[in-house]
Parts: structure tokens; C-alpha cells; sequence
């Protein structure tokens, strides 16, 4: 049963940061509730299936409920050319919960997003603040994180392009990351490497992937078994980095020091520091603001920059209640080679509802 | 009110459940006709005995219209969300054994682990243009361990049947599917990732928390758990 006074505040409050986006300049727009689940899919893969609901259109196949807004509000920037642009909105969105029922299936989302225009580090201030301005009444604390840093210190590791493309592709799944990460500093030759004939016992070949294909990767075991382990040291840098948990001046300190060992993170470095000051110019507490750098790693796919969650203070136990990041390659894959520069962020006024009025 | 037990109601499940009773003091017996679905307990007053396909007392376990049942653990955990809240495992029995493992073509010599079908399915994505299918009914139990190991790019495919056929009929890369001795994947050109065992299922009595445990069906409860010892 849907509380309705409660529902009545929480409308009343995404109808306030709608006008606050609009005043910094966006302009809103509106999403399907009814997703084509083959874009979420391709994106996303399988793990979507498990967060979102699925139905069937008999016309147009299998349909999602939209589980965010990001992907519809991409895809129609991407479509309309329009740069830079800025956008807000505000509806539910849907997520499936398997596990636990206390968890809400669906709520609103206000959000705020920004393309193109003047810098990223810029731009990731002006959707942060704009974002903690608006809820400046409640006690929030920050978290936040750059995923630009990570894969700059993957890309700048002494060993194969091929080992720092799986790296990079697992950015997101911490587990297989360090699984590749122990693998390529002690690599073991593949099994099938030691044949004589790796094909003797392959059987009839069955099935769209190729023997030629098959042929390619042995080719690439084999490369990988001829290539140098990956150094202890440079693994080491990378949990330095990982580890790396402090308020944001100490944080930049610790990574302009960490730059001398990996000099690959410097240009990251150098755009933290810009969004450090680009912050402190929008009013907020850069000094105590906190920095993780594996924050954001597990949520979102495609975030590849700065990301960032505002939680209820002493209230461990509620999601949060605003957060969001930059997502360059989400416009990558969507936009066909088309790249465009974008960040934003969410917030949730049921919980901005319910802390305020001191539950939830 | 009496305590529903839900046995198998076919085949070797349904032989191997009613010796396992009755192994332990508790003789159940078939009764009507040879194709009629009933049951009922010797020596046991309160207790009723239901014939149902493994898949239904799953499923009327978690509904609570069964307080005890005999079923596979693949089918609860694949049927059932958060199967601990709704169901509790009183007895592994030691039958039904079936592994639900992942399988690719046997002509994959680079692939004998997860880490390698991850690699695989990159590679496959980039060459095809779409994410390496594996065909399963278990869809659930299937996803959670693939997520929980890291493997990406990948998309399931249903298929209720007759699985270990879809590699060669070209729907799929790869399945997802239930086997005892493997004999039926490997006549299907498929072989076994060696850390491929997603679960190890066997038939189980469960007891269903949220059926209604009234004074009656718990004595009754109680008295059977004396006889299985349990």
C-alpha cells in the first residue's frame, strides 16, 4: 500500500529539484517507462536481468521497466546533436529485488545531467554541488572516487597491451580484476600450449565459434606465456592506489607522490586537482571532502571518471540518498564511435522525504 | 489439522523417497491404481501423504501449502528467491545426485576454466557482434555464479529441453545443464569446465517455514522427526 501524504512530499520534492536543475540550466525531458531491454542487455549483460523487470511487448519483444534514466536520456542526446546541452527529470524508476523485501521495487528519481561543454572537471563541480546545494538542509556525508585514476594506472603498466585490455574490461568486477592482476604477475602456460596437437582430442567442431577462432587464442596464450610476468612492484602500485582512502588535500598529496612511481596516473592527477579547485570554487568543503579510490567500482558499468554518493548521516543502513558520475563511455558505446563528454547524478526524494521527516 | 508431506510423484525419485522412509521406520506406501497419485504413511495418524511433480513442492513449499517435501536442491534454489527465508533443509537424502555445471564444445581446447570462457567471451563479442549464448532452464543459479565469478559478456538463452543440442544446432555457444555422469554432454561433442560445478544436487526433505505449524501439525512434526531421527 502506497502511503499517499508520504507519496503527495515525495512528488512536491522532485517537482523542487526539478526547479533547481532548471535554474542551473537544464532543460527537462521525459523517458519511456517501457525500455527496449535489448539496449539495456547489450550493455549491460545478464546482471541487468537480476536488477530489472522484464516483460514482452508481442510487437516489440522483450521490454524493461526502466531501472534508471540514464540510458533513454543518452540515447536522446546522442540522437539530437544538440552540444552542450543539460537535461533534468524526474519519474520512478523500477529495480527487482530478489533477496529482500524491505527494499523498494520502485521510487522516484530526480536527475541532473550534463554533455559536452566547458571542461569535465567543471562540469563534474557543477553537478555535484548543484546536487549537495540542493540538499544542503539534510546531514549528508560525501564519498567520492575517480575511475579515471584506475585506468590510467592500468594503461601506464609495463607489460602487454593485450593483459592491460583485460585489466581494463574488469574495472568493474574487483574479484575477476585482481584474479587477472594475481595471474599476470605469476602466469601459468595454458594446458592446451603443452600439446603437441592441440586439436588430437577436439572432436567434430561444433557450434558458431570457429577452429580459426580457437586457433587465435592458443596464438595469444602463447604470446602472453612468452611475455614477462607482471612486476611485483607495479602490482604493488596498483593497491597503493586501491587502498587509497583519505580526505580529498591528503588524497591528491598521496596521488601526486604515487605519480612519481606510475607516472601513467599523472594527467588523472592533474584533472583531480582541477576538480578540487573547480569545487572548492562552488562552495563545497574540498578539506574534509572524503576519497576512496575503489569507490563506485561495483555500481555502475561505464562509469570511468569522477564518481560520487551522498549518504544519511548515522544512517548506515539506507542506500544513497544522491549519487552519480561521469560516464564517457556510456556516449562511446551509444553514440556509434560519437564520444561526448558526460556526467550526472540522481537523487532520491522519497529518502530526502523521509529524513527529513525523520524516518524511513 | 494434518501435516502435508510432498513426495515425487514418478520414476526413481518417487521409488528411492518412499525407501528412504521407509529405511528409517516411516513405511509409505503407494496406494489406487498404478497411475493414480496417492500415498499415505503407516503408523503415522496426522499425516498426509501428496504425489506431486519435484518442481510443484518447490514451489508449494514456499507457498506453504506443503509443510514437508521431498525435493532437488537445484529445483529450490533455482525456484525460489531467498530460499533460507521460506524453507528449511531437515535432510540431505543421499539420491538424485545431479551436477549443474557449464559446458562448452570439446573442440574448445583453450577453454578448461571460467577464466577462460571470460576471455573467450570477449573475443567472441568483438568477432560476432553479440554476446557468447549459453543455453540453461537455470536461469537464476546460472546467473549468480557467472556475476559472482566475474565472467562478462555473456547472454542466457532459455531452453527447457534438450539442451546439450543447441551448441550444435547453433542457438547457443555454450550450456548451463544438469548431468550425472556426463555421458549424454560429451555424445553431444561438449565437455565440463573444470570449475564449472555451479551445484551439487541431490533430493532433500525440506520443511516449509511459512506453512501454517499449527499444535497438531507440529506434534505430528515431531513424531516423524523421532522416527527419521532427525
Amino acid at each position: 500500500m502506497i502511503d499517499g501524504a508520504a507519496r503527495a512530499l515525495a512528488r512536491a520534492e522532485s517537482a523542487r529539484l526539478m526547479g533547481l536543475f532548471a535554474a542551473a540550466g537544464a532543460q527537462p525531458v521525459e523517458a519511456a517507462i517501457l525500455q527496449p531491454a535489448a539496449t539495456l542487455l547489450d550493455l549491460y549483460g545478464e546482471d541487468i536481468r537480476a536488477r530489472a523487470y522484464v516483460t514482452a511487448d508481442p510487437l516489440r519483444g522483450e521490454m524493461m521497466l526502466r531501472p534508471d534514466f540514464t540510458v533513454p536520456v543518452v540515447q536522446m542526446h546522442m540522437d539530437s546533436g544538440a552540444d552542450p546541452a543539460r537535461y533534468a527529470y524526474a519519474g520512478t524508476v523500477f529495480r527487482r529485488q530478489d533477496s529482500d523485501l524491505g527494499r523498494p521495487h520502485e521510487f522516484l528519481q530526480a536527475g541532473f545531467e550534463v554533455f559536452g561543454g566547458h571542461g569535465a572537471p567543471q562540469a563534474d563541480a557543477d553537478v555535484f554541488a548543484t546536487l549537495a546545494d540542493a540538499l544542503a538542509d539534510l546531514p549528508l556525508r560525501a564519498a567520492t572516487g575517480d575511475i579515471g585514476l584506475l585506468s590510467a594506472a592500468v594503461r601506464g603498466l609495463r607489460t602487454t597491451e593485450a593483459r592491460k585490455d583485460a585489466l581494463l574490461r574488469h574495472l568493474w568486477r574487483p574479484r575477476r580484476f585482481r584474479a587477472l592482476l594475481d595471474r599476470f604477475g605469476a602466469p601459468r602456460p595454458h594446458a592446451a600450449l603443452a600439446l603437441a596437437d592441440a586439436f588430437a582430442d577436439a572432436g567434430p567442431e561444433i557450434g558458431l565459434r570457429t577452429r580459426a577462432e580457437v586457433a587465435q587464442r592458443l596464438e595469444a596464450l602463447r604470446a602472453d606465456a612468452a611475455a614477462a610476468p607482471l612486476a611485483a612492484e607495479e602490482i604493488a602500485l596498483i593497491d597503493r592506489l586501491l587502498g587509497l582512502r583519505e580526505d580529498a588535500p591528503y588524497a591528491l598529496a598521496a596521488l601526486r607522490a604515487l605519480a612519481g612511481d606510475l607516472g601513467a596516473i599523472a594527467p588523472a592527477v592533474d584533472a583531480m586537482a582541477a576538480r578540487l579547485d573547480a569545487l572548492a570554487a562552488r562552495g563545497v568543503a574540498v578539506e574534509t571532502l572524503a576519497f576512496e579510490a575503489s569507490f563506485g567500482r561495483t555500481s555502475m558499468e561505464y562509469y570511468d571518471g569522477f564518481v560520487f554518493g551522498l549518504y544519511a548521516d548515522g544512517r548506515p543502513d539506507l542506500p544513497a540518498v544522491a549519487s552519480g558520475g561521469r560516464y564517457d563511455a556510456l556516449t562511446a558505446v551509444l553514440g556509434r564511435g560519437r564520444v561526448v563528454p558526460a556526467v550526472g547524478g540522481i537523487i532520491r526524494p522519497e529518502l530526502v522525504v523521509a529524513l527529513r521527516g525523520g524516518r524511513a | 489439522m494434518t501435516l502435508r508431506l510432498g513426495l515425487p510423484s514418478k520414476g526413481r525419485l518417487m521409488a528411492d523417497s518412499l525407501d528412504w522412509f521407509g529405511a528409517r521406520g516411516l513405511a509409505l506406501r503407494k496406494t489406487g491404481a498404478e497411475r493414480e497419485y496417492r500415498a499415505e504413511a503407516l503408523g503415522v495418524t496426522g499425516l498426509d501423504v501428496v504425489l506431486l511433480a519435484a518442481s510443484e513442492i518447490a514451489r508449494e513449499l514456499a507457498a506453504g501449502r506443503l509443510h514437508l517435501g521431498v525435493t532437488g536442491s537445484d529445483l529450490v534454489r533455482e525456484g525460489i528467491p531467498d530460499w533460507e527465508r521460506a524453507l528449511r533443509a531437515l535432510a540431505p537424502m543421499g539420491f538424485g545426485a545431479a551436477d549443474l555445471v557449464i559446458a562448452v564444445p570439446q573442440g574448445w581446447v583453450d577453454v578448461d576454466t571460467l577464466d577462460d570462457l571470460d576471455a573467450v567471451a570477449a573475443a567472441f563479442r568483438r568477432a560476432h557482434g553479440f554476446r557468447l549464448r549459453i543455453a540453461t532452464k537455470y536461469h537464476r543459479l546460472t546467473r549468480d555464479f557467472l556475476q559472482a565469478h566475474g565472467v562478462a559478456d555473456y547472454q542466457l538463452i532459455d531452453s527447457q529441453g534438450a539442451t546439450e543440442a543447441t551448441v550444435k544446432a547453433e542457438t547457443a555457444e555454450a550450456i548451463a545443464d544438469i548431468t550425472s555422469t556426463g555421458a549424454t554432454l560429451r555424445a553431444n561433442g561438449l565437455k565440463v569446465l573444470g570449475d564449472g560445478l555451479i551445484h551439487a544436487s541431490q533430493a532433500v526433505l525440506y520443511k516449509s517455514r511459512v506453512a501454517p505449524w499449527g499444535g497438531a501439525a507440529q506434534a505430528t512434526l515431531r513424531q516423524v522427526e523421532g522416527m527419521l531421527g532427525l
